[in-house]
């Protein structure tokens, strides 16, 4: 039986961009779908009624929800280019860390660069604290998985192009190369890398659409 | 003749001292095993994130160390293990600590691979376990957080996203168990999702009863009602039970802190 493998994705998504990543580095052939998220397709409605979200893979007619999700399903099912370490601890701070973006980073970061203006000083200060323990983290590492992108650089893919597009759009100024000198290195050498180079959307695209989501910049 | 003697005694002698030293050797390896492979757990008597991890341990039949942390007075330990967030639960083993909890979870289970399995072989349920896991966890558990925190109209609004998530997994719970709830289990054939379930929901009747509604019953939710009214009656879970009182008085505290700020 051939195997039926598609992605339901939408070309400004950070987490669409996670599972297509990590396709490409197991060398994965797969059947790519945009969905109009303000248009939701049939598809999207019947692969994902709970809520109806991108990025949802589906493996041979079964769906698959959630970047994190799905990029250990991925990591599970194809052999090849390890995405997650082999040692259960070093699998356990990879997860820790990828949580951490998720549930801490990008919200603080959402709040810094698009929530209100009466909050934003302190907004901004939460999101350059958690930005620092992330920089910590990378410590003299070329990648947070070491010579080669693993599950937190994927992850964190927010931070390279996402958080450049945030910046220009909003006008609020996070990880700036004086303060944060290893994260930027590391932007840099993440979306220069192959897998990530050709899944990137344009960037000035990008910003213009992030802008037109989120509201008004903070001048 | 006597001397015959003496040397069967003088190689007895022998053996028994080398058997000592050898004993002593492998004692002394079993304790360095012992401290090497110990397992200690920094928790909160009230928090169901280190309930699961407790429960965890115990389906798994490791043994552990308990430290209950105090939250209003961080002990240096704390501090240490997970200066990130400096929460419980923490679990330290072989001196490397492993924080939060459904982090710990995936470690356990790849880590003592003798115990029951907390998740399937399969990818395809793996994957099902973590989502619904993470659904229970943030869309149901902590919207009912939201709901014992809020008041009036706010309230009202999270009570109603509650009701609605709980109907999604009540959905889904036909496909878990296809052939129905059974009406007993057993430690063995527990696993993520239902440690989850019931660290969340276990004790709903006092979360009931101290929001005033009831949000899990037999009319509007009877599958999820059945599954935690099972999972309530396993010897493990059951030791791990709140005392009731003390919810109370903790939830209501809760309650009240929010409110007033």
């Amino acid at each position: 039986m051939a195997e039926e493998l598609s992605l339901l994705g939408m070309w400004a998504s950070p987490f669409s961009c996670r599972v297509k990543i990590a396709l490409k580095l197991k060398v994965v052939q797969y059947k790519y779908v945009e969905e109009d998220l303000f248009n939701k397709s049939p598809l999207l409605l019947k692969y994902n009624p709970i809520d109806k979200k991108v990025p949802v893979l589906v493996h041979n007619g079964n769906p698959l929800l959630e970047s994190l999700v799905i990029l250990e399903y991925i990591d599970e099912t194809w052999q090849g280019y390890p995405i997650f370490p082999k040692d259960p601890y070093e699998r356990a701070v990879a997860r820790f860390w990828a949580k951490f973006i998720d549930d801490k980073l990008l919200p603080a970061i959402r709040r810094a660069c698009w929530g209100e203006e009466k909050g934003r000083e302190k907004a901004v200060e939460e999101a350059t604290e958690l930005l620092q323990l992330l920089e910590m983290e990378l410590k003299e590492k070329r990648f947070f998985g070491g010579e080669t992108i693993g599950l937190v650089d994927i992850v964190a893919d927010t931070l390279s192009l996402w958080l450049t597009s945030f910046e220009e759009g909003s006008g609020v100024e996070l990880m700036t190369r004086e303060k944060f000198p290893k994260l930027s290195k590391w932007s840099h050498e993440f979306a220069s890398t192959s897998a990530v180079k050709e899944n990137l959307p344009p960037k000035d695209e990008l910003t213009v659409f992030l802008k037109s989501l989120f509201g008004k910049p903070a001048k | 003749m006597v001397e015959v003697y003496q040397q069967v005694l003088y190689i007895k002698l022998d053996q028994v001292a080398l058997d000592f030293s050898i004993q002593e050797k492998e004692l002394s390896k079993k304790r360095e095993m012992a401290e090497e492979n110990k397992v200690t757990l920094h928790g909160l008597w009230l928090s169901s994130y280190v309930k699961r991890v407790e429960l965890a341990l115990k389906i798994k039949g490791i043994p552990y160390e308990y430290v209950e942390e105090d939250m209003k007075n961080k002990s240096p330990q704390l501090l240490k293990y997970n200066p990130v967030h400096k929460m419980v639960p923490i679990l330290v083993h072989n001196g490397k600590p492993i924080v939060e909890s459904s982090v710990i979870l995936e470690y356990i289970d790849e880590t003592w691979k003798n115990g029951p399995p907390l998740l399937p072989r399969d990818p395809y349920e793996r994957a099902q376990v973590r989502f619904w896991a993470s659904f229970v966890q943030k869309q149901l558990f902590e919207t009912m957080i939201s709901v014992l925190k809020s008041e009036g109209e706010a309230q009202q609004k999270v009570i109603k996203e509650l009701l609605d998530k709980l109907k999604v997994l009540e959905e889904e719970i036909k496909k878990i168990f296809p052939e129905g709830i059974p009406t007993s289990m057993n430690h063995e054939t527990v696993g993520l999702l239902d440690i989850m379930v019931v660290t969340c929901f276990g004790p709903h009747e006092v979360q009931e009863e101290v929001l005033g509604f009831k949000f899990i019953d037999t009319e509007k939710t009877p599958l999820l009602f059945s599954w935690l009214k099972a999972l309530n009656e396993i010897p493990v879970v059951k030791e791990a039970t709140y005392p009731r009182e003390k919810l109370v008085e903790a939830l209501k505290y809760i309650r009240q802190v929010s409110l007033n700020k």
